[in-house]
């Protein structure tokens, strides 16, 4: 493995960082940590991290907020979305802002850990309620697609999701599936591009909700 | 789980009726206005039509809320009218013919007076100067514009303006009189701003009068005299104009002000009821790890539902249903069930038995697997419904089921077959196991 990810941690509740900082331990290296929205993308200017864990919920107008500001200025950082929000509003919103993946807070110190080496790596990370969330998203509908190539889940991305929305870990879709992880992950990246770029109905609705067109 | 959210639900609805009651005081003294004293309409002779509620009282002057005399106060109650009508009732006399001014006096001489009460009497507040100012200005108005009309062949005009003027004073009059009231009652910054509009309305009314005399001296008639109208409305406009606006703003307010209180107040209600009393349950049991860790999935689901989900019919959804079963089997056997839902239909009795056998995967998984966490997820899809049920705990040999096992099976496999249905049981020891459930959609 290469060198241990460098890390801002961005979320108002003092205690939680602290708790997620404890739980990650050596796995990655804490540079930063910011409460609200201006302290995020100051603390991002100044710690230049690979990957920020970034609370949905923030002061000072959330995730979203974060990523509107930080990612045009710091393009090479990632940001993986935490939170303990199960909207769909909020997660394909942080997703369609530019985060490479969603977790929930309940996930564990070492599953966070992979996740965040994961995005740090370039592929996306979902977790299974986010899997589902898309599935349900690109469910099929009798619409005709404006964009075939993003309006449509090929059947393999579908399995894919599937698999992760039944709590399936990447090397356990692999095997399911026989492929290799890489193609697991190159299946999730092409996902959540078409995530962030599709025009489909149901996304443009949950972005207009949350503003973000 | 779900029973305790109805419970709390429904507690939730009783406190919305105590809500109500401790919001309603504005409302209510609208409609009791005259009870208090000084209370809301007494002030302004204005305490609407909750006045004619029960029997008409005697005719009598009343002193509360009077202008002049009380006779058109007076009048109202009896006839169980607005005062504001008999008022205008007497302007319309008085400036068609000048027979309300007689009319008044003479009901002043004759109708007695009503007995009040001393302790009210007291703390009476002073007329309301303003009001009266704007009557006279009407009054005064009208009989200028009867004039004017005297000499100007064909003028349909003043009928307008003066409608136009009761127009005004109706609409200041439907206002919330406790709302009125308040903000007189919010000493000296109110009634200084009131009585310099009155003095500007009185200003205008009087420029409208010289004007209005010089023009008629001149006998240059018809134009100027309408300007001078128009100052005469203005002064009116200037007196009414601002009560209006002021209370129309103010009532939005209250009512906004009255949802957001509901609304922290069911808020309150959902935390002292819930958070509050699992916290407490929490720390009784600070000792048992798993009895902590099952309170706290319990609430946090509680809490997530309330927040996050649109409220939905256990009974009647696949969604909502699996939800509830995934719930009830975590509260029962204490291991977190995380649930996925894709898409959702009506429940029917094949998908109930359905569900029934994926509670049962669920038990099975959460009684001997060992796993830290159940995964379910239940996809509906146009065709068929598919429920899987996976834990990462250790995991059996399918050949070498235990008997006991033998029986869930049954209700598990069995059951679906009755139903027309199919389960599929994977099991690696060590591994864990997955059972997936079909089930083809009816209709």
């Amino acid at each position: 493995m290469s060198e241990r990810p460098r890390v801002v941690i961005v979320d108002d509740h003092r205690l939680f960082r602290t708790g997620v900082r404890a739980e990650l331990g050596d796995a990655v290296d804490v540079v930063g940590e910011a409460e609200d929205v201006d302290s995020a993308v100051r603390a991002i200017g100044e710690a230049k991290p690979g990957v920020v864990l970034l609370d949905v919920h923030l002061p000072g107008g959330g995730g979203q907020e974060v990523l509107r500001q930080a990612l045009p200025a710091y393009p090479e950082v990632r940001f993986l979305a935490l939170s303990v929000s199960d909207a769909a509003e909020d997660v394909i919103g942080v997703i369609r802002g530019g985060a490479r993946g969603y977790v929930t807070k309940t996930i564990s110190g070492e599953e966070l850990a992979d996740a965040i080496r994961r995005v740090a790596e370039d592929d996306a990370v979902f977790s299974p309620r986010l899997a589902g969330f898309v599935l349900d998203a690109f469910a099929a509908t009798d619409v005709p697609p404006i964009d075939p190539e993003l309006d449509r889940l090929t059947q393999r991305e579908r399995e894919v999701l599937r698999l992760i929305a039944r709590g399936y870990a990447y090397k356990e879709i692999a095997r399911e599936l026989y492929i290799s992880v890489k193609t697991v992950e190159t299946h999730v990246s092409s996902v959540l591009r078409k995530l962030q770029l599709s025009n489909r109905h149901e996304l443009s609705r949950w972005a207009t909700a949350r503003k973000l067109v | 789980m779900h029973r305790a959210r109805d419970v709390s639900r429904s507690w939730h609805e009783h406190t919305w009726i105590p809500q109500i009651a401790i919001r309603e005081p504005a409302t209510a003294m609208k409609a009791s206005a005259p009870v208090g004293p000084g209370a809301g309409g007494g002030l302004h002779g204005s305490d609407g039509p909750g006045a004619a509620r029960g029997r008409p009282p005697g005719l009598r002057r009343q002193a509360e809320g009077r202008l002049l005399a009380g006779v058109c106060r007076g009048l109202a109650e009896h006839l169980g009218l607005d005062p504001l009508v008999v008022r205008l009732v007497f302007v319309v006399l008085t400036v068609a013919n000048g027979v309300g001014i007689p009319v008044y006096l003479a009901f002043w001489v004759l109708v007695p007076a009503a007995p009040s009460d001393r302790r009210v009497q007291d703390r009476r507040l002073p007329r309301d100067w303003a009001e009266l100012i704007a009557f006279a200005a009407l009054t005064l108005g009208g009989v200028m514009l009867l004039q004017l009309v005297g000499l100007l062949p064909g003028g349909v005009a003043w009928l307008t303006i003066i409608l136009g003027g009761l127009g005004t004073a109706i609409l200041w009059q439907q206002a919330d009189p406790a709302q009125r009231e308040r903000w007189l009652e919010v000493t000296g910054r109110h009634t200084q701003s009131s009585l310099i509009r009155s003095l500007l309305g009185a200003v205008l009314v009087a420029g409208g009068l010289v004007g209005f005399l010089l023009s008629q001296g001149e006998l240059r008639a018809a134009r100027e005299g309408l300007g001078f109208t128009a100052i005469v409305v203005g002064g009116i406009a200037v007196i009414t104009g601002p009560w209006v606006v002021r209370m129309a703003r103010e009532l939005t307010a209250e009512r906004r002000e009255r949802i957001r209180s509901q609304e922290r107040a069911e808020f309150a209600a959902r935390i002292h009821d819930s958070v509050l009393h699992t916290l407490t349950l929490i720390q009784r049991h600070s000792n048992n790890p798993r009895e902590v860790q099952r309170l706290a999935r319990a609430q946090e689901r509680e809490l997530r539902t309330w927040l996050y989900r649109p409220k939905a019919d256990a009974d009647r959804t696949l969604a909502a249903a699996t939800e509830r079963v995934a719930a009830e089997v975590e509260e029962a056997h204490g291991v977190p069930i995380e649930v996925v839902l894709v898409g959702d239909c009506p429940l029917d009795s094949r998908l109930g038995a359905a569900l029934q056998a994926a509670r049962e995967a669920m038990v099975n998984a959460a009684k001997y697997s060992d796993a830290p966490q159940i995964s379910v997820y239940a996809e509906v899809e146009r065709e068929a419904v598919t429920i899987f049920v996976r834990d990462r705990g250790k995991g059996f040999d399918l050949d070498a089921v235990p008997d006991d096992r033998l029986g869930v099976r049954q209700s598990i496999v069995g059951r679906m077959e009755r139903n027309g249905g199919t389960a599929t049981v994977r099991s690696t020891p060590g591994e864990g196991t997955e059972i997936e459930l079909q089930v083809g959609r009816s209709e």
